[in-house]
């Protein structure tokens, strides 16, 4: 199957409007992201039109749009990240790769997905790729990180 | 059940199930509203209307808020109308402020509201709204930024239309209304009917303009320039001057639109009668020959795209025939130009329509021939006042002139195009000539008239009872078009219009009319019906003439190049 999609459907039969969060919730387990063929499909399949179903997963930051880069980061936004910067933090890492939170670098590389409080405050702000924690981030710092995960693919 | 409430101090009876608004508007007592929509069940979103709830010491939205025995209720006391003023005062917070260049600016609700509350000086200063505009779509304009976020188009587009093209998306100080994946409209699933224009409060929905490139054509004096208008704009122009609603002004606007410099007016009830010709021609021919049954309508564009995003199964059903606009565009560029002696290419070739989604239409690829568009500029009800207006030409002081000649004559039954109904009771007309050979006894068919949603009749025509159902609003499409699918086989002919009461009712239309407005249009078209001597599209002599000299016969080689399309799936999501 192309998205494995018609499997996760297929195995909720007779779903109705009210699975449409579930259903979503594990399109985007199997596939990284949700595609426009995805959101169709369930839209058909739950006869909920796509605007909704693109209103409801927006409403969420779970969901993404995207397919997720090579190297996904997440970029710590609670209150202990916060308060040491993190939001600088973001902004260089957007100017960096050219690509907004949620978005994808053209390259596909890399992925930027902000995420609320990730238990590590003592690091703040820490970012996190791909499973790896970077402590105590600076913009120097964070501009040395995405250099080396660059050259390594170079 | 029968109930007593108490407002401001005045003992009112209210029913069990009414809100209190209901109550309020009942008894003549005024409070703003903003996300209400009469007939649509209640969202108390915006909170514009809230009332103090004595009982609990709460403002509750009086939109949604039931009556309940015994409830005491203030409408405009201090804490209220500041409460009222504050949410004004934060809906302007991150509203552009360029009410001075804004397409709504002097019909604008968020303008009277700010006026009705006395906001005078900036209290609360946000940030400003700052998302791309939407210009992808031919029919209709959309600019996030000044969107209060009321949810009336997201109402209008699934509730009455059935489409659902336009959401919420995002959530807290980012949201705006936006198609699926946030795409432009023009590749949504959109149908351009421009319902959602029509209900929008501020200027974040508009009508795609074609006024700068109709200038233009008026000033080159290497093109002819010719306009026709739709059957429902003589009597919903009227509004747009602050005449009575329903004044028929035909006479007024052909002079008008000369004054302006249009070289030839002509009127598209005539090619409404030219329709006909072909539509029922079709149907007899359908009928005859085991076509494909029911035939539905083609004149209404939203309704065409609609079939072709959401009903492609009934393609097959859908008549082939041009609307109206279109038949008239084909045949100014091909008989009309040979006759003026003028190459096509030098004619711009204007419409005036109560739709939007005309101007979708006009550029569809197959609305052209030998690579000349039929139509070349599609503009509004709205956007001729303006024209009128900006031409100086006083509406007041001006006198009646008839349409040009040989396009200009048209039957009443032409005229009724105008309202739900009038396509099915025009068809009928003429079918049941073509069939006995006799007129019918009484012209008026009563069963089709009227702005309800949906009518049904059934009509004996020779040996054959024609089955016919006529629906506004596309959401009472659906329902129609399921019942089919279901099985349902008693119905020969269907005319489908996506406007609630058809195009006096179009998205093109004079903003904030009300449904007696709408009614007035209606039964202005009936009277111009009662008063004309031709009642039957078959009998106007210069449909015959057109016939005779140039198209040869209905359906026939000419007519099926010229008046004839196609239709196909559109992949857009749904």
């Amino acid at each position: 199957m192309k998205y494995g999609i018609a499997e996760i459907l297929e195995a909720r039969g007779g779903a109705k409007r009210d699975s449409l969060i579930p259903i979503l919730q594990e399109i985007q387990e199997s596939e990284g992201f949700l595609s426009q063929e995805a959101v169709s499909e369930v839209g058909s399949r739950l006869g909920i039109p796509t605007s909704k179903i693109y209103g409801v997963a927006t409403f969420y930051n779970q969901f993404r749009f995207e397919p997720k880069g090579k190297y996904h980061i997440q970029v710590c936004r609670g209150t202990a990240c916060h308060v040491l910067g993190s939001a600088t933090v973001l902004d260089k890492l957007e100017k960096i790769l050219r690509a907004k939170a949620g978005q994808t670098t053209r390259d596909g590389l890399f992925s930027i997905e902000v995420v609320a409080c990730i238990g590590a405050c003592g690091l703040a702000p820490v970012v996190n790729i791909n499973g790896n924690f970077y402590a105590k981030v600076t913009e120097q710092s964070l501009t040395e990180i995405i250099e080396n995960l660059k050259n390594k693919e170079a | 059940m029968e109930m007593n409430i108490e407002i401001n101090n005045r003992q009112l009876k209210a029913t069990r199930g009414e809100t209190i608004l209901d109550v309020l508007t009942r008894n003549g007592i005024k409070v703003p509203t903003l996300c209400h929509m009469k007939d649509y069940f209640p969202s108390g979103a915006c909170r514009m209307c809230v009332v103090e709830h004595e009982n609990s010491g709460k403002l509750v939205t009086s939109c949604s808020y039931p009556v309940e025995e015994g409830m005491r209720i203030k409408t405009h006391t201090s804490r209220v109308v500041e409460a009222r003023k504050m949410i004004v005062e934060l809906l302007l917070s991150n509203h552009p402020d360029d009410c001075l260049y804004c397409v709504r600016n002097g019909n604008c609700q968020l303008q009277d509201l700010s006026v009705e509350h006395h906001v005078t000086e900036r209290r609360i200063s946000g940030l400003k709204n700052n998302f791309s505009k939407d210009l992808s779509s031919p029919s209709i304009t959309r600019d996030p930024d000044k969107c209060i976020l009321c949810g009336r188009c997201v109402r209008v587009c699934e509730e009455v239309m059935g489409v659902s093209a336009i959401d919420y998306i995002n959530r807290g100080s980012k949201t705006l209304i936006g198609t699926s994946f946030n795409k432009g409209l023009n590749t949504s699933s959109c149908v351009n009917c421009g319902q959602c224009i029509m209900v929008c409060p501020t200027g974040a929905l508009s009508e795609k303009g074609h006024l700068n490139e109709i200038q233009m054509a008026l000033t080159d004096p290497s093109k002819k320039v010719v306009v026709q208008y739709a059957p429902a704009i003589s009597v919903s122009l009227a509004e747009e001057f602050g005449m009575q609603p329903g004044t028929d002004v035909n006479g007024l606007m052909n002079a008008a639109l000369r004054k302006i410099g249009f070289d030839f007016v002509f009127d598209t009830s005539f090619s409404a009668d030219l329709t006909i010709m072909e539509e029922s021609a079709e149907l007899i021919d359908r009928v005859a020959n085991g076509g494909t049954l029911p035939l539905i309508t083609s004149c209404c564009p939203a309704w065409v795209k609609y079939a072709e995003e959401f009903a492609v199964d009934f393609l097959p059903n859908v008549s082939s025939c041009k609307s109206p606009q279109q038949m008239l565009g084909a045949v100014i560029k091909t008989y009309f130009a040979e006759k003026i002696n003028t190459k096509p290419e030098d004619i711009y070739s204007v419409s005036v329509m109560p739709c939007t989604a005309k101007k979708f239409e006009a550029q569809r690829e197959d609305m052209t021939h030998h690579g000349i568009t039929d139509v070349d500029a599609v503009m509004t009800t709205r956007e001729l006042a303006q024209l009128i207006r900006l031409y100086g030409v006083d509406m007041y002081n001006i006198n009646p002139e008839l349409t040009d000649s040989p396009l200009g004559i048209r039957s009443s039954a032409g005229k009724l195009f105008g309202g739900s109904g009038g396509v099915m009771e025009a068809a009928l007309r003429t079918a049941y000539f073509k069939l006995t050979g006799e007129e019918l006894k009484e012209f008026k068919i009563n069963a089709v008239r009227g702005l309800t949603g949906r009518k049904e009749t059934k009509l004996q025509i020779g040996d054959l009872e024609v089955g016919v159902a006529v629906v506004s609003g596309l959401q009472n499409a659906k329902v129609l078009l399921d019942e089919i699918r279901n099985g349902r086989n008693d119905i020969h002919f269907i005319e489908i219009m996506a406007c609630p009461g058809g195009c006096i009712a179009g998205g093109g239309q004079h903003i904030g009319a009300d449904q007696k407005a709408i009614l007035s249009r209606l039964s202005s078209l009936y009277d111009i019906d009662d008063r004309d001597s031709i009642k039957v599209s078959h009998k106007n002599p210069e449909v015959i003439e057109l016939y005779d000299k140039f198209l040869g016969e209905p359906l026939g080689h000419k007519s099926h190049a010229l008046l004839h399309t196609e239709y196909e799936k559109r992949e857009v999501p749904l």
